[in-house]
């Protein structure tokens, strides 16, 4: 009797780059509830346009590279980019926003650098940089909370008109963009503190909640429940969502007790903007991350450090885009410089 | 002396065992076969010499090969009868090679040789006299290296601790947990002649914490021999565990230097099975001619342990289960992360042999395709010898074996931890083996391509030597013979001289034919 020839080890994978993917977006549901709660279904209308952009350019990229498309499509990780994409625009945004941002992300950050696995920046990142950098006045544009904090908020879009302000960039006629558009807290806050007024005076703002702002503490959350999720599916480890977090908090903390009156405490970063976000989803990206454990805690707590250093000095309220994508550059030092000890050598 | 703590490798994997039924059932026999096929290379080391011929009668455990150099075994006959043939054979081999084996045609009567003395009152034996005994009958290491365990003992004493490994950690294999249920004296008593073999005082056995019935049958037969020394404990059943480094840092904390070995840090590991096969050989005198195979996989009709004579092929072991079943697929030896795929059921079972799988196409199923990888670090996660398979994978593919070298390619121990932890589905631990045949290849001809240039480094060098003798010496002639030309006995003296060179040459007898001028 003759078998077949079968090389070892014998056992397969449980597990697979779709599983790790599709893993990632049931994480991001309760998010994405949450943010239809307090800021309305926009992101849903941005999500779909993402997702439909970053699905075409992936296909076109990939016939055009002569590589086989299905494979690639079905593995999940251009949803993944245009999901997290969407989590980071206004939830009014023109269609061509969205659908620029999606495009670039997977053709310029994914594809042209040889695709999956071998993009040194985060795609979604880069997308939302380019759309930041070029569409300053859309992409500052966000919503005051909704649901419990809606006083804040002196008109709001039904889902019929979101839609079509989505697709036409007209608000209904009555409404003007005073009226259903505020400032972010970080952005706010900001303002704020430069005409001179203190965290305190600036936190008593009916913007403002228990920890970081109203609302967006909520969502916030939501979001570290996934990311407890994908802990606990060991989809992402510990180090790169511990290290961000303290990366943030340790140079807040320090110059919160010293100044409080110019800056805000730890718990106020920490809930505030797309800090939870970037610890459990952004950051823990692993094509555009540090690899080794302790090369991770590094990596993670650079973004850290320079999310606090951008928002307290830099010329935007939120730095976590520009933070990992300067990271990611860092990466291959700090692949090269945090080798694990291998077993029986020296240390 | 209960031990307090334990500690832990980096990295493995929680695997299922796959040992349910093979465990539940006895050690069984198999009839004997009607040729045994007795590979001149069963363990680590040079291969032994024959010291029987075709035509030979042998008997049960006569020596029919010996070592031939120090790392070496023995190897007996493991039945009587007559040998027909020393040839090349397909053997259990990864490359699916033949080697030279020596060929037994079996007479039924399994008629004994003298054998050696039995040795029961070892304890009043000195290490040399125990190793002799060891080496004489052929014992290698049985959990599945096969290195000869004479030449480990011969690691002198003053050691800390001799480690028993019972730690079965890869799936489908059972054969130390069946022979530590039914044999755990026999384990004892080898643990005691290895102690006193190494003049050590000390020794553990470690046990997985999921073969409970295998550490009642040990730890009864501990207290029945009144033995204290020993030890048991139990370990989590993490692969690869078994791994003699990963069992050492489990059970000490410490970890064996990398080019290096146990004892020199005072640690000396065996297999369970070894401490058995150690304990027949001094006290009944019997070589080894035997050992327990675990037979299993859903392409067996009833799974089960074997105690199986050295020599017998593959086939009559799968017979002795009852025969294959419609599913059967695969053929392995060895366990599901390191075994290898023999093509078929021809070859015989050699010293090394632990277990063998038939395995249907759901127990093993196809590669599917590989993806790029997304560098999510798993694979680092679960490395029990803390290496960076990703990036090894990464300079593998673009062959750059300098720097593979650097990333310690060579700590690779390939359990395979790796490639079943990647959810790309890379065949990592493929491209690790291949990268490192590539790296042993290049040391090869680096080394061929030294010793070229040296040849050709030392030849021109000769030869400019000679010319340089043959420049000088004309130079004399032709200042001699500008001297002469003035003088006519001078010249005459030197036409003398050369004509005596001459004739000188012509009276050398030829086979000599080599003048010193050449």
């Amino acid at each position: 009797m003759r078998f077949e020839p079968t090389a070892p080890p014998h056992l397969r994978p449980a597990t697979s780059v779709t599983r790790v993917m599709g893993e990632v977006l049931l994480a991001l549901v309760p998010a994405t509830l949450a943010w239809v709660w307090y800021f309305g279904p926009g992101i849903l209308y941005n999500m779909t346009i993402a997702a439909a952009v970053a699905l075409v350019a992936e296909a076109a990229a990939l016939a055009l590279r002569n590589r086989p498309v299905g494979p690639q499509l079905l593995d999940l990780s251009a949803l993944v980019t245009a999901v997290l994409l969407a989590f980071c625009l206004p939830p009014l945004t023109p269609w061509w926003i969205t659908a620029t941002g999606a495009a670039f992300a997977i053709l310029f950050a994914k594809q042209l650098y040889g695709g999956l696995g071998f993009n040194p920046f985060n795609p979604a990142m880069a997308g939302y940089v380019v759309l930041l950098i070029s569409f300053p006045e859309q992409m500052t544009r966000w919503l005051p909370p909704l649901g419990e904090a809606s006083g804040l908020a002196p008109a709001s879009l039904d889902w019929w008109q979101t839609l079509r302000f989505t697709f036409t960039g007209r608000l209904p006629e009555a409404l003007s963009w005073d009226a259903v558009s505020g400032a972010t807290p970080l952005d706010d806050l900001r303002t704020q503190l430069s005409v001179t007024r203190t965290v305190a005076e600036v936190r008593a703002g009916a913007l403002y909640g228990s920890l970081g702002a109203r609302g967006w503490e909520w969502t916030a959350n939501w979001i570290a429940l996934g990311g407890l999720y994908l802990l606990w599916r060991k989809i992402i480890r510990w180090q790169v969502p511990v290290a961000v977090i303290l990366g943030l908090c340790v140079p807040a903390t320090f110059f919160w007790l010293i100044e409080p009156g110019s800056h805000p405490p730890p718990t106020f970063h920490l809930f505030s903007g797309a800090t939870i976000l970037c610890a459990f989803f952004i950051a823990t990206d692993p094509v555009s991350a540090a690899t080794s454990r302790s090369g991770r805690l590094v990596y993670g707590f650079g973004i850290g450090v320079l999310i606090f250093v951008i928002r307290s000095w830099g010329g935007y309220p939120d730095g976590v885009a520009f933070a990992v994508l300067l990271m990611n550059m860092a990466v291959p030092a700090i692949d090269h410089f945090t080798q694990p000890r291998t077993y029986g050598h020296p240390g | 002396m209960s031990r307090v703590r334990l500690w832990r490798f980096h990295g493995g994997l929680k695997l299922d065992s796959r040992t349910t039924r093979p465990a539940a059932e006895p050690i069984g026999t198999v009839p004997l076969p009607s040729r045994l096929v007795l590979p001149l290379v069963q363990h680590v080391g040079q291969p032994a010499e024959p010291v029987v011929a075709a035509g030979a009668r042998v008997l049960k455990g006569q020596p029919i090969a010996r070592p031939s150099g120090y790392i070496g075994a023995k190897v007996h006959a493991s039945s009587s009868g007559t040998v027909v043939g020393i040839e090349d054979h397909p053997v259990p081999h990864p490359s699916g090679l033949s080697a030279p084996c020596i060929v037994i045609e079996t007479d039924g009567r399994d008629e004994p040789w003298a054998g050696y003395e039995p040795l029961t009152a070892f304890g009043e034996l000195g290490a040399n006299a125990l190793r002799a005994r060891v080496r004489a009958a052929g014992v290698v290491g049985l959990g599945g290296a096969a290195f000869p365990t004479a030449v480990k003992l011969g690691a002198g004493s003053g050691m800390k601790l001799l480690i028993l490994n019972g730690a079965e950690c890869e799936p489908y294999i059972c054969c130390d947990e069946v022979l530590l249920r039914e044999r755990a004296g026999e384990v004892v008593t080898g643990a005691q002649i290895l102690m006193q073999a190494l003049e050590i005082a000390r020794c553990c056995v470690a046990i997985e914490d999921d073969k409970p019935t295998a550490r009642r049958a040990l730890e009864a037969a501990l207290a029945a021999a009144g033995e204290t020394r020993i030890e048991v404990v139990s370990v989590p059943a993490i692969y690869p565990e078994g791994g003699e480094r990963q069992l050492i840092k489990v059970l000490t904390g410490e970890e064996v230097p990398a080019r290096g070995l146990p004892p020199d840090i005072g640690y000396l590991c065996q297999n369970v099975g070894t401490a058995a096969a150690v304990a027949r050989a001094v006290v009944r005198g019997e070589p080894l001619l035997s050992r327990i195979v675990t037979v299993t996989g859903d392409g067996v009709a009833r799974p089960r342990n074997l105690e199986v004579r050295l020599g017998t092929p593959v086939a009559a072991l799968i017979k002795a289960c009852g025969g294959y079943t419609e599913r059967a697929a695969h053929l392995l030896m060895g366990g599901a992360m390191m075994g290898f795929p023999l093509a078929d059921d021809s070859v015989p079972v050699v010293k090394g042999t632990n277990c063998i799988v038939v395995a249907s196409r759901d127990e093993i199923r196809p590669r599917a395709p590989a993806r790029p990888c997304i560098r999510c670090g798993e694979c680092a996660e679960v490395c029990p010898a803390q290496l960076l398979p990703q990036q090894l994978y990464w300079h593998a593919r673009s062959g750059e074996l300098d720097r593979l070298d650097r990333q310690h390619l060579f700590d690779c121990i390939e359990c395979g931890c790796c490639d079943v932890a990647c959810p790309s589905h890379l065949p990592l631990t493929q491209y690790f083996r291949y990268a490192k045949t590539e790296l042993w290849a290049r040391d090869r001809d680096r080394e061929r391509s030294d010793l070229a240039r040296e040849r050709f480094e030392a030849r021109r060098d000769r030869i400019e030597a000679e010319q340089e003798t043959r420049r000088r010496r004309l130079e004399e002639k032709t200042r001699a013979a500008e001297l002469a030309r003035g003088d006519e006995n001078a010249r005459k003296a030197m036409i003398e001289a050369a004509l005596e060179r001459v004739q000188a040459r012509r009276d050398r007898p030829k086979g000599d034919g080599q003048g010193p001028d050449r």
